[in-house]
């Protein structure tokens, strides 16, 4: 079986959400609300256990030549935002109870009837996509529709995109396509195209990569996410030394005392 | 393969969504303009979240300044049992260690005693902090090394089986229910020590080995710190129960000494994931518990030494010492919690951004 991905083409995106309805529907995953948050159109906010595709709105100021927006109308930047299954996943690494897995699409899938809640794949995922759901109690993302994919379906998302902006293919297939695509909007004159797939991090690159224009971290893409799990050799090494002064301290206090 | 009539129902809802947003784009020369309608948030208003929303979305502000990573889930129930299981781990190191130099052994006793009774504890503070306690066997499912929730469930189960036992069968060797059975006995001390040592050390491994900033940035420090912590309750509850031995005072001395240090590095190495340890209400729970664990005790167990160990005077200046300690461990724990929930929320540290500690309104330029 193929590894596969989305390409998310913010720059194709209009905007629409029909990727989170569609999403939601399929899914069935319950509503999170209506805040209005002043922010934009943007009254969701961010990825979480409830939403798994969420539409940024970013406002710039008029661009000239590009969008043939108006002086007095903002040029917008829309980006449609999903769990990235990381090659190296920090929740999949971090859950306990080996609910989170890899499936043979490369996606990262938490299995809900084995997921007991813990929480820790919450504070291990470095963009801030996985999340418990409070009257349930287990944590949710992107299942990357793996019941869809196992049918030999598109995910929900990428079959509603009305602009083809949410692509799915073949992972190697996909990200040759982002290039050439960023090559033919530079080539138009679009000089701040980036495609954000951090493949020099230890996240070991992502299923889910974006072409946006602009600086990334304009839509909270981290600029140098990384698993957790790197951070472990110094915990445990840390950890081996406190034991061993704990040890040799109370060694020392109990020999050394006439009135043990 | 056949397609179920309900299936292609929801295939087809599927390709009306987009045809519904394919028309409705038509409709985009509708849309209002900037000089209608000003969606953006005003200074002070639109803050619904405990974040101060940015007035854009901008490479120096992140998105609107809203959080990049998740908040922590966890609840009461986490920082009361690294707290409970620090204690316990230390406790039943201090039992094997005392055991084997021949120490008081009402003080080996009592020390058993805190252990399992904290062991005791641990497993419900744990899984009520579940989402779905039914589960929590599900734990036990697996063993993987690269999580310390993992490893750490698996520890706790291990030291758990190990303290009671310890504890129990010392019990009725000495009440002579049971003849004396070395070879159980020992492996029950000897292992309760062991899990212990890896009780009271990996909770940091736990929080440092994490995508939150100020708890990665610190992974080397909080095992060691969550340690002395540990030993320091330990050595207190043992001394409030009446074990006034000097031992025990060296050893709170030694804890203290070195939470002093700790308290100290934590306020003089700043970087911008630390800002948590030093703003706020998070910077200022981190030095009470600094003060109530390092300073405070040492002071006032250097104090104890200047009169006879038997005096009131010194048993008093050690309790005191101990209650301190024991205060101020419990703060520790809840004020790396803490940290770890206001770090979450700035979306600075992640973003490699310059600036201000929370991208605040005031201080964003509206034109550019």
């Amino acid at each position: 079986m193929s590894v596969t991905a989305f390409l998310t083409d913010s720059t194709l995106c209009i905007g629409c959400k029909a990727c989170e309805v569609a999403c939601k529907e399929w899914n069935q995953v319950p509503a999170d609300g209506f805040d209005f948050r002043a922010l934009s159109y943007d009254n969701t906010g961010s990825l979480g256990h409830s939403t798994w595709r969420h539409v940024k709105f970013v406002e710039n100021w008029a661009l000239p030549g590009f969008g043939g927006n108006a002086s007095e109308v903002f040029s917008w930047g829309f980006s449609s935002d999903v769990c990235k299954h990381c090659a190296n996943a920090g929740c999949l690494e971090a859950c306990p109870t080996g609910a989170i897995v890899r499936t043979e699409f490369g996606g990262v899938y938490i299995q809900p009837d084995v997921c007991n809640g813990c929480g820790y794949c919450v504070v291990c995922c470095p963009f801030g996509v996985v999340e418990r759901r409070p009257d349930d109690g287990r944590a949710f993302k992107c299942t990357f529709c793996y019941d869809r994919q196992k049918e030999g379906l598109k995910p929900a998302c990428a079959t509603a995109c009305p602009t083809e902006s949410i692509k799915f293919g073949e992972i190697e297939h996909l990200r040759e396509t982002a290039r050439e695509r960023v090559r033919d909007l530079e080539g138009k004159g679009f000089d701040d195209v980036n495609l954000y797939d951090p493949t020099d991090t230890s996240v070991g690159g992502i299923h889910a990569f974006f072409i946006v224009r602009g600086d990334p971290k304009t839509y909270n893409l981290p600029p140098k996410p990384e698993v957790p799990t790197t951070y472990l050799k110094k915990g445990w090494m840390s950890a081996g030394i406190a034991a061993a002064a704990m040890v040799a301290g109370a060694f020392l206090a109990f020999t050394g005392s006439s009135d043990q | 393969m056949s397609i179920s009539p309900e299936r292609e129902t929801r295939e087809l809802r599927l390709q009306q969504i987009r045809r519904d947003a394919e028309l409705r784009a038509t409709s985009i020369s509708e849309l209002p303009s900037s000089s209608q309608v000003d969606t953006r948030p005003s200074n002070g208003h639109g803050a619904l979240q405990d974040f101060e929303p940015a007035a854009s979305a901008s490479p120096q502000t992140g998105y609107y300044g809203m959080p990049l990573l998740k908040t922590p889930s966890w609840t009461w129930e986490v920082p009361i049992y690294f707290f409970v299981g620090g204690a316990a781990g230390a406790s039943a190191m201090l039992a094997s260690v005392g055991k084997l130099t021949r120490a008081d052994q009402r003080m080996i006793r009592d020390a058993r005693w805190l252990a399992a009774i904290g062991a005791a504890l641990s497993p419900p503070l744990l899984i009520s902090d579940l989402g779905f306690p039914k589960r929590f066997l599900n734990m036990l499912r697996v063993f993987k090394v690269q999580s310390p929730m993992s490893v750490g469930s698996w520890t706790l189960v291990s030291f758990s089986s190990a303290a009671a036992a310890s504890a129990v069968l010392g019990e009725l060797e000495r009440r002579h229910v049971l003849p004396r059975i070395p070879v159980l006995t020992d492996v029950a001390e000897i292992g309760a020590a062991l899990t212990g040592l890896v009780l009271a050390t990996y909770t940091g491994v736990l929080v440092g080995a994490t995508a939150i900033p100020v708890w990665n940035a610190k992974v080397s420090l909080i095992p060691i710190h969550f340690a002395t912590s540990g030993l320091s309750t330990a050595v207190s509850v043992l001394e409030l129960r009446g074990h006034t031995s000097s031992a025990l005072n060296k050893i709170g001395i030694g804890a203290t000494v070195v939470e002093t240090a700790i308290g100290a590095s934590l306020e003089l190495g700043k970087k911008p994931a630390t800002e948590p340890l030093h703003h706020g209400p998070t910077g200022w729970t981190m030095r009470v518990a600094g003060l109530l664990s390092g300073p405070v005790p040492l002071a006032l167990r250097l104090l104890s030494l200047t009169s006879s160990s038997r005096s009131s005077r010194s048993d008093k200046l050690r309790k005191a010492a101990a209650i301190s300690s024991i205060a101020g461990s419990l703060i520790t724990r809840w004020a790396w919690v803490y940290a770890g929930r206001a770090s979450s929320k700035d979306p600075k540290v992640p973003l490699q951004l310059p600036g201000p500690p929370r991208p605040d309104a005031k201080q964003i330029p509206q034109d550019r």
